[in-house]
């Protein structure tokens, strides 16, 4: 059990957003969160990262407590990439190199420097590494985001939406990058999406949330027609095409 | 539309011939820029040091300056040198690294490229506070007929004074920002809000006031190198190092924060805490080179802003590369006010608004670009 998450409920003053959560996922593992807008999977994510504190619950890496881990330690267990913003003024390089923020005591070393080269390398990012990120296209700068969660050496990727915004060939090219990474370094991936097709393409599991519960969670067997109607108010018919299943609204 | 494609070319060629390349040592390269480049600043800024050494209105020649530094001169030029010009300088070069740094660290910690000292309204504070300390607190008065005719009796209670209310302004700012989620241009509109309150403060303390203290606190107003005596320069000197030490070992904090708040928690960053703390110590320092030189505008703004855009926002380069433009700026400044109209000197902090002022409505125009 690389992550493992127990009754975790939070809630803004007014309103509560995510209510007994409780799942667990293996290493080598891609989870999808579905849900509509508002369904509270941004805020799962980052009750899991502890970017939000959740009021109950508790989070396990590997079997620690989240609680008892200093954030600088966290952020050697967990990445997170979050929605699309607004990029700041950096060379893909100095970007990437800031995932090597929670092991850098005063200076970047060149064991940090190597692990930057070798994502580069990996990610094929080699002729963009001294551009500046609010240059890049949509599809580089997501890659380049990932890559700066990936220099983190997490055993935890917590992906926000990653493929929102992108045109089909880098919306695949995200999504087996991510799956490629997950599979050979046996992390994990919590990914948020909206495009139910993508998320079969990819994942291993699925994670349905309605209303800040989890409504199902499972490998294919969750991806029926009745769950996705009463997830997401819209029927829809599950078919298969040349192997694959496919999600087509009716 | 044919330059572009040129440029475009020109860069399809760059890619392809350096394509097969190593990426740290191109990055290296990169970096190795920017060091020329604050080197190149720490070399203009002693070379401004040795002119503004060397000019004003008593004329002694350069090697009498020489003399002099070395204690090897005679009476005369030793005590311009020791006394007058040598304080003054380095008042203007440790409070130009202030300044500046406090500018760089505001625009990160609230991400708002229009953030400084001058433009949060935290200079105004300080001297709200400073004024309360001169003119309710008695803590100034006219000593003489002479040029520098006003003495402050207790720059000490002046400068507790001045903190405390910048400090408050910093809450009120801080809070803005973090509870009512400001946006960056709400931020620097409630700055100048809060700049024109704590302004109508200090106009109407010092309506009530008598005209000794009134004098005192306008002439304490107008931003002067001159005033400080060396045990000013060692406070300023004390806080202002200290300060750039802390900044030096948050600058992988402040990095992070550029890419945004959650991105810089998710790796390791204690957000608030960092912020408060960033912002807490440029107040700190604002308050303590206002309240001993009087309000110096700008300083904050241009010094960070010229040095983003010759060798970026990496504040591990950033920091040091604007504190010493800062010092550029400010020694420069004070040296046109010191020999502009010659004997007479000018407030540096007229100067200094003078370069700021525009350079902010020129941010203001061309909007939020560097981001």
């Amino acid at each position: 059990m690389i992550l493992s998450i127990e009754n975790l409920s939070f809630q803004y003053p007014s309103r509560s957003v995510l209510n007994g959560i409780k799942f667990a996922i293996q290493p080598g593992e891609c989870l999808a969160v579905l849900g509509i807008n508002g369904a509270g999977k941004s805020t799962l994510l980052k009750c899991i990262n502890r970017i939000l504190k959740p009021q109950k619950g508790a989070v396990y890496i590997e079997k620690t407590d989240s609680k008892k881990m200093a954030r600088g330690e966290l952020a050697k267990k967990i990445g997170y990439v979050s929605q699309a913003n607004r990029p700041a003024r950096q060379t893909v390089f100095d970007t990437i190199m800031l995932g090597r923020k929670p092991y850098i005591k005063w200076d970047v070393t060149d064991k940090d420097l190597e692990i930057v080269q070798k994502i580069i390398e990996m990610l094929d990012l080699q002729k963009y590494s001294l551009r500046y990120i609010d240059e890049l296209s949509g599809g580089e700068l997501q890659k380049v985001r990932i890559a700066r969660a990936l220099a983190q050496e997490p055993k935890v990727l917590l992906l926000d939406e990653p493929t929102s915004n992108l045109d089909l060939k880098n919306q695949l090219e995200v999504v087996r990058l991510i799956r490629k990474v997950v599979k050979k370094k046996k992390m994990a991936a919590v990914v948020t999406m909206h495009d139910l097709n993508l998320a079969l393409r990819f994942a291993d599991k699925f994670l349905f949330m309605k209303d800040g519960k989890i409504y199902a969670i499972g490998g294919m067997e969750v991806m029926t027609p009745k769950n996705i109607e009463h997830v997401y108010s819209v029927s829809v018919k599950v078919e298969r095409y040349d192997h694959l299943p496919v999600v087509i609204p009716v | 539309m044919t330059r572009k494609r040129a440029s475009e070319a020109v860069n399809d060629m760059k890619t392809k011939t350096e394509f097969p390349f190593h990426p740290v040592t191109a990055y290296k390269k990169f970096t190795k820029r920017k060091w020329y480049i604050i080197f190149l600043l720490l070399f203009l800024l002693l070379l401004l040091a040795v002119m503004a050494l060397n000019a004003g209105s008593s004329h002694i020649t350069l090697s009498e300056v020489v003399q002099a530094v070395f204690a090897k001169g005679d009476g005369f030029s030793q005590i311009v040198i020791w006394e007058i010009r040598l304080p003054r300088i380095l008042a203007g070069i440790i409070v130009g690294i202030g300044l500046a740094v406090a500018g760089a660290v505001m625009q990160n910690n609230l991400r708002n490229p229009l953030a400084s000292p001058s433009t949060l309204g935290i200079s105004n504070a300080a001297a709200f506070g400073a004024n309360v300390a001169i003119v309710l607190l008695g803590a100034g008065s006219i000593q003489s007929q002479a040029q520098d005719a006003v003495f402050i009796n207790n720059p000490y209670m002046v400068a507790v004074s001045a903190f405390l209310s910048s400090m408050a302004a910093t809450v009120v700012i801080l809070l803005l920002a973090r509870i009512r989620r400001f946006s960056p241009e709400s931020i620097v509109l409630a700055g100048v809000a809060l700049g024109s309150l704590f302004t109508a403060g200090t106009t109407l303390i010092q309506y009530f006031a008598e005209d000794v203290q009134v004098a005192a606190a306008i002439f304490w107003t107008f931003g002067d190198l001159g005033r400080v005596s060396w045990n000013e320069i060692i406070i300023l000197a004390v806080v202002i190092g200290c300060s750039l030490i802390y900044f030096m070992f948050r600058r992988w904090d402040y990095n992070a924060l550029d890419g945004g708040e959650e991105t810089a928690k998710s790796l390791g960053v204690h957000v608030e805490r960092v912020r408060l703390e960033g912002m807490v110590i440029s107040s700190l320092i604002t308050a303590v080179s206002v309240s001993f030189l009087g309000m110096i505008g700008f300083i904050g703004l241009i010094a960070p802003h010229i040095m983003r855009r010759l060798i970026g926002n990496d504040h591990r380069f950033l920091i040091p590369a604007s504190s010493l433009m800062g010092a550029v700026i400010l020694l420069f400044s004070d040296t046109v006010a010191r020999t502009l109209i010659s004997p007479v000197v000018l407030p540096v902090g007229a100067i200094t608004s003078f370069f700021g002022a525009p350079l902010f409505l020129y941010l203001l125009i061309r909007g939020d670009k560097s981001r």
